[in-house]
């Protein structure tokens, strides 16, 4: 059982983080000498990319706009307008009343949200293929139209600050994670939470939303992704009609402050009384498919699945089945950025295990890795299994909308994503070897404790009883 | 539900229904399959991919029926027959299924016991023999023992601070009182720390039977090839499981518990009496629901907490059905100076659904989204084949799938508002909050 689908599924926004877990697996992607997605592109004259991915199972589609502009690109002091131009997109134009947006989307069969993330932001629908045109001219329309004002504008500031208390503040090991992430990068804004810091959230203003809206959102900007039961023919003369008449605005460019050269480890401990169990967690300062070192990113991806991914990975096998010294452990690396990517071992100690010796044993195994490097049939094995995931992100209606979407809002190009697994099946020993020996750098990383109060943690009654949420079948 | 699998024919369909979604998009076709063995599934055959998901369900051998002493059996026997079976330890099992990509993971949840397996049609067979091993033949080896139980316990504490975990722990034992429902499915730390390969061996020969077994496929499967795999997946289990009964209960609403945690934002659930899923007028509950806090941004209480008020970023309600019990149910959270505010307002949005009902134009909107967005759920296999469980469990019949939309669309006005008159209770509704809540809280 799981705690209640309608939190998850009725709120807006989704950040990042719920992102990354998607694409794991959708952008594991890949069968040897096939296409993955196999999309079609075209571009509208004013310079809108347009991505089809189609998919007949059923007469449905998923319509999706992305923007290149994620809270990277925000100014100083405003950090969280990303995200909450993102709400603010549903309060209406001078077609649509505040809030009006998701309640026509609802009343013609469709669900629809919105994501924001460090490097882009989206906008979905999902719907009957015969409610298109619909969805696409609201969608077209708020591009340019945005009415905002106080009255609609000050609740929803109240909506985005409620939404960092459950998503971070209510939560330690969330909390700790943000303070590693601005340890990890000195200067860059990827340091910054999505959300933003309550202390400048509370500042926020209309005017601050509107002039990040002018600045970012035009045509040249976005990219129209669909995936469903349509084709190009039909897809492409209604995308000219409501997004191509849409004036190109001006040229936009990131300008993202480059992370210097790191010269410390830092180590970032938190004590709560919230924390029942304790972890341990490492970022390093990774490669991803759009920095210098681009080449080393497919061979982190091989690298994490062979030492982090599954019960039978390199790490789990060593630290919880052999030495019984963690409960759990893996890696995470995520390399769809517009600049550096953050590779993550996280372990969780077993029994009363200190974070110290538990931190030692990691330390011990990526030493191996650095030392040995990786066998043959650890990369034989990791391979096969990421080809294998393209198969299962193929089934998904939305994973190729998804990836496709994220990967050309970073600047990849769709080839990109069809190559992927050529050059998965290319990635040599040496190449995992030498990736790794330059990920696992001391000097460019943060280590994270989370732990109990010091004096113990707060002793509830007993163990948890999951939310029934309503699932079966209605 | 426990009536299953009576008759033994050759592999065939017993009957094709289409659900035509419309003529341009494939039907979606329920088939029933037979096995030799007299194995039952239902299954959509699906080949755009090669690959195929199942689902299966031990009905009541979930949680509910945990021994007392035994808390957390289910669950931890759903957490080890995949850690080892057969002539394979546990690393070795495991890395059969990874290495071939094969997904097989189980669940315990109140009322049942679930299993989910994912694979490529390349690796069928394999998959279809581990699930067989792991359903027959699990090994419960000490090491898998104790590092399953390190993990669970390891989740216990993790469970005893967290708000969300904390505020369900406190309602059910609030309105469960002394039934097995109020009972931590995950069992706690003393129970978790006895439990021994003897009372898993002994949950395994109780629980798995062809008497209580469902199953549902989806995908890159014809009938022909999947019955023969039916009877290699289950034909060892015993006909009959030989699990204690777990009385029908009525839930005891009206009570506010308070849990004081030191965090800036209070989490609220609660909850009232709610309707069977076989009543029928559970449609117009459901639709009732949908429009006051089932609907997200077109729910009531959507509108009045988040929109008009900034009060919460998520606020809803849904209808909770387990087999021996039923509840409406919602949750929210709102920083702690205004949580009783939220509260206030959801209380206000319940009396006026029972007093007034609801709008012709709410209806319309309502089935218009419900009917409308069906189709969405058919866009993966997992979905597909935990839709066909669901559909037998709860003896919806194979053309559920092409009636469905019918149900929804013959609720009436009077249909809703005589249902929000008798169903909504807001003098008996439960409610915990978690956290440091100031000021009256009422419902």
């Amino acid at each position: 059982m799981r705690i209640p689908e309608n939190f998850r599924s009725k709120i807006r926004s989704r950040l990042a983080v719920t992102l990354l877990a998607a694409m794991t697996i959708a952008l594991a992607p890949g069968v040897l000498n096939a296409a993955v997605f196999n999309p079609q592109t075209a571009t509208l004259e004013n310079g809108m990319q347009v991505v089809l991915v189609e998919n007949h199972r059923a007469p449905v589609v998923t319509h999706m706009v992305w923007y290149k502009v994620g809270s990277a690109d925000e100014p100083e002091g405003v950090s969280g307008i990303a995200h909450f131009l993102e709400h603010l997109m549903f309060k209406g134009t001078d077609k649509i009343a505040p809030g009006d947006f998701s309640k026509i989307v609802a009343r013609n069969g469709g669900n629809d949200n919105a994501f924001t993330s460090w490097d882009y932001t989206g906008y979905f629908q999902n719907i009957a293929r015969d409610r298109l045109d619909l969805v696409m001219e609201m969608e077209a329309d708020r591009m340019t139209n945005l009415q905002l004002s106080d009255d609609v504008v000050l609740p929803e500031r109240d909506v985005i600050i409620e939404e960092r208390r459950s998503r971070l503040d209510n939560s330690p090991g969330a909390l700790l994670g943000e303070q590693m992430r601005a340890s990890l990068f000195m200067a860059h804004p990827y340091g910054r939470s999505i959300i933003g810091w309550l202390n400048e959230m509370e500042q926020l203003s209309t005017e601050d939303a509107l002039e990040f809206y002018r600045d970012w959102y035009a045509p040249n900007n976005a990219i129209l992704v669909v995936a469903g039961d349509i084709t190009m023919d039909e897809l492409l003369p209604m995308a000219e009609k409501y997004y191509g008449v849409i004036p190109r605005g001006k040229d936009m460019t990131r300008k993202r402050v480059k992370e210097p050269v790191q010269h410390a480890p830092r180590k970032v401990t938190m004590h709560d009384p919230r924390v029942g169990q304790a972890s341990w967690s490492r970022y390093y300062l990774a490669p991803s498919y759009n920095t210098e070192r681009a080449a080393d990113a497919v061979a982190l991806d091989v690298l994490s699945e062979i030492i982090g991914s599954g019960t039978t990975s390199r790490f789990f096998k060593s630290l919880v089945v052999d030495q019984e010294i963690a409960s759990s452990v893996g890696t995470f690396y995520n390399p769809v950025a517009v600049d550096l990517a953050n590779f993550g071992v996280y372990a969780v100690p077993r029994g009363d295990v200190d974070l110290a010796d538990l931190e030692q044993a990691v330390d011990g195994e990526i030493a191996k890795v650095i030392n040995d490097g990786v066998t043959q049939d650890e990369l034989d094995r990791a391979k096969q299994k990421l080809l294998d995931s393209a198969v299962f992100a193929r089934d998904s209606l939305s994973a190729g909308a998804r990836v496709l979407g994220q990967s050309l809002a970073v600047g990849l190009s769709v080839d990109q994503v069809e190559s992927w697994p050529e050059r998965v099946e290319a990635v040599t020993i040496d190449q995992v070897n030498e990736a790794a020996k330059r990920v696992f750098d001391d000097k460019k990383s943060v280590t994270g404790w989370l732990m109990p109060s010091k004096d113990g943690p707060i002793t509830g009654g007993g163990a948890a009883l999951p939310i029934t949420s309503g699932e079966g079948v209605h | 539900m426990n009536k299953l699998i009576k008759q033994i024919t050759a592999c065939a369909f017993a009957s094709v229904l289409s659900f035509g979604l419309t003529a341009r998009a494939q039907a979606v076709e329920v088939q029933e399959v037979v096995s030799d063995g007299g194995i039952r599934a239902w299954l959509i055959e699906d080949h755009m991919n090669p690959l195929m998901t199942m689902d299966i369900a031990f009905t009541g051998a979930g949680a509910a029926t945990d021994p007392e002493g035994k808390l957390g059996l289910a669950n931890m026997v759903s957490g080890l027959i995949d850690e080892g079976a057969g002539e394979m330890d546990s690393q070795t099992f495991r890395g059969e299924m990874e290495n071939r990509s094969i997904s097989l993971s189980f669940d315990a949840g109140r009322d049942d016991f679930s299993g989910s397996l994912t694979t490529l049609t390349r690796e069928r067979e394999t998959a279809i023999d581990l699930l067989r091993l792991a359903l027959s033949e699990p090994r419960f080896d000490a090491e898998a023992v104790e590092r399953i139980r390190a993990q669970i316990v390891s989740g216990l504490k993790h469970a005893e601070n967290d708000p969300r975990d904390i505020a369900s722990r406190t309602f059910f034992k609030s309105i469960f009182g002394d039934h097995p429902y109020a009972r931590p499915v995950s069992g706690n730390f003393e129970t978790v720390a006895n439990l021994n390969a003897n009372d898993f061996r002994d949950f395994v020969r109780r629980a798995f039977a062809k008497d209580n077994l469902i199953v549902g496929v989806a995908g890159d499967i014809t009938a022909e090839e999947l019955g023969p795999l039916l009877d290699e997946a289950f034909g060892s289990l015993p006909d009959n499981s030989d699990l204690p009964e777990v009385s029908d209960v009525t839930p005891q609403f009206g009570a506010i518990d308070v849990v004081q945690q030191d965090i800036p934002q209070s989490q609220a659930i609660w909850g009232q009496k709610g309707i069977k899923r076989k009543d029928p007028d559970f449609y117009a509950a459901y639709v009732m629901n949908y429009i006051l806090g089932g609907g997200g941004f077109s729910s009531r209480l959507t509108e009045e907490v988040r929109e008009k008020r900034g009060l919460a970023y998520g606020v809803y309600s849904y209808l909770a059905d387990l087999d021996h019990a039923e509840m409406m149910m919602g949750g929210v959270a709102t920083r702690n100076d205004a949580i009783g505010q939220s509260l206030s307002l959801i209380s206000t949005e319940w009396s006026k659904m029972k007093e007034n009902g609801v709008s012709q134009e709410e209806l319309d909107n309502a089935k218009s989204y419900l009917t409308g967005a069906f189709p969405l759920r058919f866009t993966s296999l997992g979905n597909l084949s935990g839709m066909l469980v669901g559909m037998q469990k709860e003896d919806l019949g194979m053309d559920f799938l092409d009636r469905r939309n019918a149900m929804v669309d013959a609720v009436s006005l009077d249909d809703v508002n005589r249902v929000a008159a008798s169903l909504m209770d807001p003098e008996n509704v439960t409610v915990t909050v978690v956290g440091k809540p100031e000021g009256d809280l009422a419902f």
